[in-house]
């Protein structure tokens, strides 16, 4: 992806000597990470490298021992529940295996989120937003089906669908082609970049698919031991003879 | 190892009464989730259903035509009704009741929310601003409370008329005179004790069963895990409720 953009100088997410630790497990120590509006930051590590740990700490659904996490200057762990939650309109999270509510159809999963935060739109509103959301992932003809009748790329379109409908400025993605084959992985990341462009929005994507890293990254961020290891775009750190970097590389 | 499954044990009770004063303050917190507890409600009432009211005229059928011989003995076949439709109202069908749907709406529950919680549904209501617990656990605890009375009340009246048609098997009984010796002896003191235990029933199964699935972790075998330990700490506490219960009766001569 390309990487002549130009970012404003305020960072959207700032996150400064991050720890987190399970028992003895120090997953994350002393982990920083900043985020400019419109950028698309990869973060890459190994299977268990906490990086959706990383991740679940940004969106408050884990509280770090540690360290500071500000989105749009303002300090995650130390916000209120009603704070975080108008918190979570600006940022759109995109699950590993989706996470869409097996109960409802793909309409309900998608007006979940809105009957919650703009509960005074009409029926007909509401009703064009999801048609919207589904149109931006080639899905509209779904709307009435259940996620147990999609096939896996199709989840993963309607779970970004879910993501897109509050119209968030940051989306975090968790490992969002694992379990794709190939073509359907391309496919969604082509779309992440399209959207993004489309929507104007930052994020923060995790991954171990290279294909998937090398079309949607502006800017890799290695995370090793915890630590932010090396960052750089991909053709940098395609080229280091580091040992660490190119096993990912080769 | 004793020591660890002690400990254990008590580390689950702890987490329990923090589940229950966190379902307590919740509830009576904004926002109201009114359309899932009514849905909900559908869900435990209607689909209970059938199968409470097929065991309440199973059980109003059998304790009839095993009562006639001892009742026969003492030459007492007209006290049959009374005797019967006291025990079924005041006890079998209430306890019968409520151990039917610890099976079915505890496992239900517990294994539902078990799977929203290891395929992360619940971690994705939580991100879209929702509160889980209010949508999810306060719903379901207060769609049981409602629902148990409900379900005991027309399986009495199910178990009465079972009842009815086993004392007709050995005798004519019209049904006048049938509900005429019964409500010779049955009165509502007889009913409200058993609606006041039911309101406790639905109460423990659904917090229970609330408890076992949003804790839920390690999987598809946590969720079966779950499933099963709702409806078994959920039977327990059925029979924990109505050994209180009598005491508490005793105590204030209700009985």
């Amino acid at each position: 992806m390309s990487d002549s953009i130009t970012y404003s100088k305020d960072p959207v997410i700032s996150i400064s000597n991050l720890k987190k630790s399970f028992g003895n497990n120090h997953v994350l120590n002393d982990f920083n990470l900043k985020l400019q509006q419109g950028e698309n930051v990869v973060v890459l590590g190994k299977s268990g490298s906490g990086k959706s740990v990383l991740i679940k700490c940004i969106i408050g659904l884990l509280k770090p021992d540690s360290g500071s996490i500000s989105v749009y200057g303002e300090e995650v762990p130390e916000l209120s529940q009603e704070a975080l939650d108008l918190m979570r309109v600006k940022v759109g999270f995109l699950f590993q295996g989706n996470a869409l509510y097996d109960s409802m159809s793909v309409r309900e999963n998608l007006e979940f989120p809105l009957r919650r935060h703009w509960n005074k739109q009409s029926k007909q509103t509401l009703n064009e937003l999801v048609m919207e959301a589904l149109e931006h992932v080639g899905l509209p003809h779904t709307v009435d089906m259940k996620p147990g009748e999609l096939s896996g790329g199709m989840r993963k379109r309607i779970a970004l669908a879910r993501t897109l409908i509050l119209k968030p400025s940051i989306i975090l993605y968790d490992e969002p082609t694992t379990g794709l084959d190939p073509i359907t992985a391309k496919e969604i990341s082509n779309l992440l970049v399209q959207l993004q462009k489309e929507f104007n929005t930052s994020s923060i994507l995790i991954s171990h698919d290279m294909n998937c890293v090398k079309i949607t990254a502006n800017r890799i961020v290695l995370l090793i031991d915890g630590k932010c290891y090396a960052e750089g775009t991909y053709e940098e750190l395609k080229k280091s003879n580091d040992i660490y970097i190119k096993q990912f590389f080769d | 190892m004793k020591s660890e499954a002690f400990k254990n044990l008590l580390l689950e009770t702890g987490d329990l009464y923090y589940f229950v004063i966190r379902f307590f303050k919740e509830c009576f917190r904004p926002r109201y989730e009114f359309a899932e507890l009514l849905r909900q409600c559908y869900l435990i009432g209607n689909k209970t259903l059938p199968l409470v009211g097929l065991t309440g005229f199973i059980m109003g059928l059998v304790i009839t035509i095993q009562s006639h011989p001892s009742m026969e003995a003492f030459g007492a076949q007209s006290w049959l009704p009374s005797v019967v439709s006291v025990s079924l109202v005041r006890e079998i069908v209430p306890v019968i009741t409520a151990l039917i749907c610890a099976g079915k709406i505890g496992s239900s529950i517990g294994a539902e929310l078990g799977s929203m919680a290891v395929t992360e549904q619940i971690d994705a209501m939580e991100v879209s601003g929702t509160n889980p617990f209010k949508y999810l656990v306060v719903t379901r605890v207060f769609a049981a409370v409602l629902m148990l009375p409900l379900l005991i009340v027309l399986s009495d009246t199910i178990a009465l008329y079972g009842s009815f048609l086993g004392i007709n098997m050995k005798q004519v009984v019209s049904f006048h005179l049938f509900t005429n010796q019964i409500f010779l002896k049955l009165s509502f003191g007889d009913l409200l004790p058993s609606l006041i235990k039911a309101l406790f029933f639905g109460f423990a199964i659904g917090i229970i069963g609330c408890f076992k699935g949003f804790y839920t972790r390690n999987g598809t075998q946590g969720v079966g895990r779950a499933a099963n330990s709702a409806v078994v700490l959920s039977t327990f506490a059925v029979f924990i409720i109505d050994l209180v219960a009598a005491q508490i009766a005793d105590i204030f001569h209700i009985i």
